[in-house]
């Protein structure tokens, strides 16, 4: 047996009316448990459980999967879930998560991460913003946070004018050193900036953050491109994302 | 040396296969479900061969309401004693029959065959929405009962029909959340106890 606070990421049913439940962990990365009897309406667990919720479980060891015994909500984001449009950036960012990580690898910072930007998608201003924000967090705590102070091929400080942005190098380079990426696509000044201000500022600091409609969509293109090239496919939850706009 | 390991005679074996296809059914319970088959009379088991056949060749979706049906209209859509101006939407086939076993409900109702589940990539051109709206435009309905599951997935559809909806000017209304009959009141969490006190009623 053991504790551990956990958010739920997504649920499969399993037999009669159990569910498969990913969760992601403070201490154990993302794990996968079972967890009986939630979909009936008498289960104790089953309000406790619902996705995009953290919850205080008490596990049992299983063969296979662990078993979920007792589950006690903290946190249920309410208001994220009462508007149609932050549940889409939610599943999103749940989509996220459950894709870049693999299972049994602790990773704090992703869950403090989690936990924050479910809190701040409650009320922030822009959904946008939040969203920018978890991705380029997320990709720095897995390794992958993209070079944008200095050109990746010379290593020469970047210039304030269009530079390139490289999927595939993971970062800038800099217009004379461009010839050698075809895919590399211009970046302008601004969003190279909102870019470095997203990837050293918490939510409180970065909610302050306004962008110009075309501005947001740069940063939105350049992230999604290198998000596509990092898990080799798109994200399922972005259609019902841009259906909703 | 091992010697090769003879699996059982062909036609069981396709059986066990087929029959593990099932949900719930393990390896295990297959091969004890096909000798088990085996030993039943013969009468019986192709009553079930043909259950399995009929269910596939003669059910369709009932042209108003989407659920399973063996005539179109179906039974609940052309029936008289049946109120056509209130609309119960669920989930799936089984929840009408749900719904039914309280004999209270005298409306009519919309099978969505699903909910909305993004990480799924089931969006909204995934469910039978387009066949409600219809149905709403050339009819004279007062009242969509939204009845998806209280659970976030069936929120977030719920939601999704009502914004779809509220231009039209007819009633919407959800299913009451609250605590369920003959459960412990220490166990129930927060939304539940939440939605339970909003919606309590004079006694």
């Amino acid at each position: 047996m053991y504790k551990t606070e956990a958010i739920v990421l997504k649920r499969i049913n399993l037999g009669e009316a159990d569910n498969i439940i990913t969760l992601y962990t403070p201490n154990f990365g993302k794990i996968r448990a079972v967890a009986k009897g939630v979909r009936r309406p008498k289960s104790k667990l089953g309000g406790h459980l619902d996705l995009l919720t953290q919850s205080a479980l008490l596990l049992a060891q299983g063969q296979n999967l662990d078993i979920i015994t007792q589950a006690q909500s903290i946190e249920s984001f309410l208001t994220l879930k009462s508007d149609i449009k932050r549940i889409s950036c939610a599943f999103y960012i749940a989509e996220l998560v459950d894709q870049f990580t693999a299972e049994h690898v602790e990773n704090y910072p992703i869950y403090r991460l989690l936990h924050e930007n479910l809190l701040w998608l409650c009320e922030a201003r822009s959904c946008e913003l939040v969203l920018r924000h978890f991705e380029l967090q997320l990709l720095s705590h897995l390794g992958y946070q993209p070079e944008l102070h200095q050109c990746l091929s010379c290593k020469s400080q970047l210039a304030p004018e269009r530079n390139l942005f490289s999927a595939s190098s993971g970062g800038v380079l800099c217009s004379a050193c461009a010839g050698n990426e075809p895919t590399a696509r211009s970046i302008s000044v601004d969003a190279l900036k909102v870019m470095r201000f997203l990837l050293s500022n918490d939510p409180t600091s970065a909610n302050r953050l306004q962008m110009s409609r075309e501005l947001s969509q740069e940063v939105e293109q350049l992230i999604r491109e290198y998000v596509r090239y990092l898990l080799e496919r798109e994200v399922k939850s972005l259609e019902f994302m841009n259906h909703l706009r | 040396m091992r010697i090769g390991f003879i699996p059982a005679a062909a036609p069981i074996s396709r059986l066990i296969e087929e029959l593990g296809k099932l949900p719930g059914i393990g390896p295990k319970s297959a091969a004890r479900l096909a000798y088990y088959l085996l030993r039943t009379p013969e009468a019986e088991a192709k009553a079930l061969a043909e259950a399995i056949i009929a269910v596939k060749d003669k059910t369709v979706l009932c042209s108003s309401c989407q659920n399973v049906t063996d005539s179109d209209p179906c039974a609940i859509c052309s029936s008289e004693e049946r109120y056509h101006g209130i609309i119960c939407v669920v989930k799936e086939p089984l929840d009408i029959l749900a719904l039914e076993r309280t004999g209270r409900y005298t409306g009519v109702y919309h099978v969505l065959h699903g909910v909305l589940s993004p990480m799924d990539g089931i969006g909204p051109e995934d469910l039978k929405i387009k066949e409600l709206l219809a149905r709403i435009e050339t009819g004279s309905v007062e009242e969509v009962i939204l009845a998806t599951n209280p659970n976030l997935e069936g929120e977030a559809t719920a939601m999704y029909i009502q914004k779809l909806l509220s231009p039209l000017g007819l009633r919407i209304t959800r299913l009451a959340r609250g605590l369920p009959v003959g459960s412990d009141l220490e166990y129930a969490d927060e939304v539940t106890l939440t939605h339970a006190l909003e919606g309590r009623q004079a006694f």
